[in-house]
């Protein structure tokens, strides 16, 4: 029998008594839990146990018929939480009906991840056992196989675990609404990394599909961490027209306070760069002193040179593993047992292992450089010590000198329990074309009925009725002026009002492409072996093995790898011996991270009263920083201009991520070039954009250099052009279905369309600039990729509050971002250099003499 | 798009060409303009299948070929073949457009349609002649290449494209192909995709990687076989 409080599980625990700790409930003051039936108050009673107060208060709520964002930490019986209403009411009705009840469909459970359902699900069965309740509880992700998925629609389970995807499927087939008819209860787990995503703007077309079906149905969304709690209460509830609707916020006693503790190492703290490898000496030693560690890192790139670096000085031979996204599934799931068995010390991963699985016994949360929002960091912090009483620990190890800085703001915005993340926009067209489609697909809608049901959804909630038709006009024949397609429309009206698939081909092919996540194209990594065949390590972008030549090595899956060939869907290497990759940097294709931080970090730099915890090396930095030039101010922006080997730089210092900065140097360029400054190139860090030309910028008007005003039509010129705004324009098309990645019989070829979509893009934008699609892309564009928001926010700050210094020479805080300088791809005219660089080897080739 | 379009004047089986940086090929001896591949209503035959691709390419192809005709100004305009993308491609057509290639037509002194295997039968509504093969002085001009060596040959129908790699990234464009005695024309049509320069048919035809005539944004660039790399497969 377990106690009150969950024993530390040890090595080695069953995996009972490690899902227990999943779903723990803590002795609660006398709440006296008159919602919690006899047998539910039994089974906690048994457990010794007593029902938490925000538990009684989802029953509470859910028994009235209303919505609830449950917010509680992690550890704090959150799932429990979510799903006790519908044991609850499930009992009761399934009480002395015996094996031959009818099969209906009472609960769905959707969470981000198909390992989180399937995890899940598997904790649920304990007290469904112990309370001897006879339910049917099953998952239904993209690997359960098609014989029981069609059993699931025959004889549904009273309990179903699946994903966004799964719903949009059902969604999309006829006599979806007799599977939902009975439905009680609908839970969304993780809700805040699923609402802001696009397939967040699917699930919340979804739920209102379902709800025409189901309109009792209670909705329940569990957190741990929600900055916008009112953004996501009514993210979760169907809006009414004309108005705001909210769900319950109910919430969860917060638990022992975090101990964050940042790394102060012995070795010099380095000026730029991500390696962190100046750390790793003490970060090992944390590891050895601890029971098993995570060790979190931002990039794939990072996770695998840390993975490297870590047993390059493993002399103890501890088991450390890595687990990231790209790695093959089979790779990915040995790691993931090894943890739950507690064979492991530690494991280097990204975000894969960000939500709340639990794979073992984690006493130790290490983060590698900044964690870039305090949600993002508590996220990962709950993944160490699942009980509320003992503080989870995390060690931060910046890997340069700003860092130092953004560990600071992170771990005093932990302390405040301040949340950051990404702020909840309008629906995406793109999205909502897919889901009309979907609609056609099953039963078939009127449009005035569906217009209303999209404006149930909160993300949709504002869409006007010309847009929504416009939408439609797409999904039906491609929306354009020129009426070509009339005849090969994929949907069509029928007499009564209804519209519907015109074929069962087209309807069938949509269903092989529902979802909202477009992949870069990816290739296996296959390691020779005697003979033929080989084994596969996981996948990479094609783009990174395109600039591969034979015999390049690189790392990958933890071990340095030599490219051979390119054959057919997979990069050909063997294993290398060499201790240095050649190719360094392993970009793992993800967009950089955005930071939330950057106001704490501004006032952070601004005032010294606040640098006593910094390390010594950093406080003499930025002291350094105020007697050669200036500290930036907080409220403005510091700008620099000096000379330097014959060229003039200018620095100004954001602090606004990487993304924002890219899209301000870029139209900075353009800028200095219509001045006449001959502008040669610029490159931009997470903190700061360098700029440099032949021409001495030190006397222009710096005020209106950088006023706000280059948001308008400067950046409208650059986005067009951009392959960046091409890229988004690919996803939004995929996504929308105007490209279909399979077809029935050739699954996942992604050759359907034989030439690039950038082609489709330039054309379109050519003929019909205000398209649907292509408002899509600009919103994504404005949205996410260029941070163009964040860039406008900052213009706007700084308006007026320019500070310009000159200097003679580089500053001690311009000397980070200018050493990314020759790291970084320079920005400019990349297209035609390359190719007059190729010619000029030609023109080399004939004028030599010998 | 650009400002001023650079030609690149080369010899052509002893024959003056200029290679334009919109993918034509001029023989100025002769006031003859070549083009090759221009795929008109591709868009749209993608539309009949269910993909509603933008069915604008054909507007597009046809605004840069009358671009190109106005620049130039040919007595003659030879289509290299696979000019309509498929037989009903001209039914498709939006009226506007074929006015204005019936006008483009019109507007030259004499106009071939090679046929190619898109349009083994190119439709006779727009006028011009049809020919199989046309013989120019020392060139043959075709729809598809010989395999083995073919001097004097000009054809279309492999789409070819180089890929260059610079620093850290790649640059695929369309190209010319050519060795200086034979050349593969790129394919003009805005839906057009392409086949790598590295491809074995290229070998097969040129005995080797082939030379390419990169098209940039406002000129050519002449890359070496041993700069351009293959794609994947």
């Amino acid at each position: 029998m377990l106690r009150a409080v969950i024993p530390p599980l040890g090595k080695g625990a069953d995996r009972k008594a490690r899902q227990d700790s999943v779903m723990p409930t803590a002795p609660a003051p006398d709440l006296a839990p008159s919602v919690l039936p006899e047998r539910f108050a039994d089974w906690f009673a048994a457990r010794g146990w007593q029902a938490r107060s925000h538990q009684l208060e989802m029953i509470e709520t859910a028994q009235a018929g209303e919505d609830a964002l449950l917010i509680a930490p992690t550890g704090g019986g959150k799932t429990l939480g979510g799903f006790l209403p519908s044991l609850i009411d499930l009992a009761a009705r399934t009480h002395g009906q015996g094996k031959t009840r009818p099969h209906r469909l009472h609960t769905l459970y959707v969470s981000p991840l198909k390992a989180l359902s399937v995890d899940v699900a598997r904790n649920l069965v304990i007290p469904v056992e112990e309370m001897g309740l006879d339910l049917r509880i099953e998952t239904r992700t993209g690997d359960t196989s098609a014989a029981k998925r069609q059993r699931q629609r025959a004889h549904p389970p009273d309990i179903l675990l699946t994903t966004p995807e799964q719903l949009a499927l059902f969604c999309a087939t006829a006599n979806a609404e007799a599977l939902f008819r009975d439905l009680r209860r609908i839970i969304i787990d993780e809700i805040h990394a699923i609402a802001p995503q696009k397939r967040g703007d699917l699930l919340s077309l979804d739920l209102a599909t379902i709800r025409q079906w189901a309109p009792d149905a209670s909705r329940a969304g569990l957190s741990a961490t929600i900055a916008d709690e009112g953004g996501l209460a009514r993210w979760l509830v169907a809006q009414p027209a004309g108005g705001d609707r909210f769900a319950r916020i109910v919430r969860g006693e917060a638990g022992a306070r975090p101990e964050v503790e940042i790394l102060d190492p012995a070795d010099r703290i380095p000026w730029a760069g991500h390696s962190g490898r100046h750390a790793l000496g003490d970060v090992y030693e944390r590891i050895r002193a601890a029971k098993m560690a995570l060790v979190f890192v931002n990039t794939r790139s990072q996770a695998e040179l840390t993975f490297q670096e870590l047993w390059a000085r493993n002399d103890a031979n501890l088991p450390i593993a890595l687990h990231h996204g790209s790695l093959s599934p089979e790779q990915r799931r040995k790691v993931e047992k090894a943890m739950a068995e507690g064979r492991l010390k530690a494991v280097v991963c990204t975000s894969t292992l960000d939500l709340g699985i639990d794979w073992g016994d984690v006493d130790l949360v290490i983060q590698m450089g900044a964690p870039k929002g305090s949600s993002r960091l508590i996220q990962r912090l709950g993944r160490s010590n699942h009980r509320l009483d003992a503080p989870s620990r995390a060690l931060l190890a910046p890997t340069n000198r700003f860092e130092h800085l953004e560990c600071q703001a992170a771990r005093q915005a932990v302390a405040e329990n301040a949340l950051d993340g990404e702020p909840l926009a309008a629906g995406s067209l793109d999205v909502l074309a897919q889901h009309i489609m979907g609609r056609g697909c099953g039963d078939g809608f009127e449009a005035d009925a569906l217009f209303d049901e999209v404006r149930s959804a909160a993300p949709y909630a504002e869409i006007d009725r010309e847009t929504f038709d416009r939408v439609l006009d797409f999904t039906a024949t491609g929306g354009y002026a020129l009426n070509t397609y009339e005849r090969f429309r994929r949907l069509v009206k029928r007499k009564d009002g209804r519209w519907l698939a015109r074929t069962p081909q087209i309807a069938q092919r949509y269903r092989m492409n529902v979802g909202t996540i477009v992949e870069a194209p990816m290739l296996d990594v296959v390691v020779s072996g005697r003979g033929r065949g080989g084994h596969r390590l996981g996948q990479v972008e094609e783009w990174f093995v395109e600039q591969l030549s034979p015999g390049d090595t690189f790392i990958f899956a933890g071990q340095v790898l030599r490219f051979v060939a390119i054959e057919e869907m997979s990069a050909r290497v063997t294993r290398a011996a060499d201790a240095d990759p050649k190719i360094p940097f392993y970009q793992g294709g993800k967009f950089p991270l955005s930071t939330y931080l950057a106001e704490r970090v501004r006032d952070m730099v601004q005032h010294p009263d606040q640098w006593g915890e910094l390390p010594e090396q950093v406080r003499d930095w930025l002291s350094l920083q105020a007697s050669r030039s200036r500290l930036p101010d907080a409220h403005g922006l510091l700008v620099e201009t000096f000379p330097r080997s014959a060229r003039y730089y200018m620095v100004c210092y954001p602090f606004e991520g990487r993304l924002a900065h890219q899209t301000l140097g870029m139209l900075l360029t353009r800028r200095l070039e219509r001045l006449g400054m001959r502008p040669m190139g610029f490159v931009a860090n997470e903190y700061a954009v360098s700029v440099w030309g032949l021409r001495d910028l030190s006397g222009l008007d710096f005020n209106a250099l950088f006023d706000e005003d280059m948001m308008g039509d400067d950046l409208d010129a650059w986005l067009a052009e951009s392959q960046l705004m091409k890229r988004t324009f690919r996803n939004c098309a995929v996504i929308a279905g105007l490209i279909e990645r399979r077809f029935p019989g050739q699954e996942k070829s992604g050759r359907q369309i034989t030439f690039s979509t950038d082609l489709i893009y330039d054309v379109l934008r050519e003929h019909e600039p205000d398209h649907v699609l292509l408002r899509a892309a600009w919103q994504d564009a404005a949205a996410g990729l260029l941070d163009i928001r964040r860039l406008g926010e900052a213009l706007t700050r700084v308006k007026g509050r320019i500070s310009h210094v000159g200097l003679d020479r580089i500053s001690p805080l311009a000397v980070p971002v200018m050493l990314e300088i020759g790291k970084e791809p320079v920005y400019g005219e990349g297209h035609d250099s390359i190719l007059e660089d190729a010619a000029d080897e030609l023109i080399a080739e004939a004028l030599r003499l010998d | 798009m650009t400002d001023t379009i650079a030609d690149h004047a080369f010899s052509l089986a002893g024959e003056a060409a200029i290679a334009d940086a919109e993918g034509v090929l001029v023989l100025p001896d002769r006031g003859v303009l070549v083009v090759s591949d221009l795929h008109f209503e591709k868009g749209s035959s993608y539309g009949m299948g269910g993909q509603m691709l933008p069915p604008y390419d054909t507007r597009t192809t046809l605004r840069r070929l009358g671009a190109a005709i106005a620049r130039h100004r040919p007595r003659t305009v030879i289509a290299l073949g696979d000019s309509f993308h498929d037989r009903l491609a001209d039914r498709r057509m939006d009226g506007a457009d074929v006015e204005r290639l019936a006008d483009l037509v019109a507007s030259v002194s004499r106009w071939v349609w090679i046929e190619g295997n898109h349009d083994p039968a190119p439709p006779p509504q727009f006028g011009g002649e049809v020919r199989h093969t046309l013989e120019l002085g020392g060139l043959v001009l075709r729809h598809e290449p010989t395999e083995g060596a073919a001097p004097g040959e000009v054809a279309g129908h492999l789409h070819p494209c180089a890929k260059v790699r610079g620093k850290g990234r790649a640059v695929r464009a369309r190209c010319f192909a050519t060795d200086g005695e034979r050349l593969i024309m790129p394919a003009f049509g805005a839906f057009t995709g392409g086949l790598n320069v590295c491809d074995p048919a290229f070998v097969r035809c040129f005995g080797g990687v082939p030379g390419a005539l990169v098209m940039g944004r406002a000129r050519i660039y002449a890359v070496a076989a041993k700069s351009c790399v293959p794609d994947r497969r």
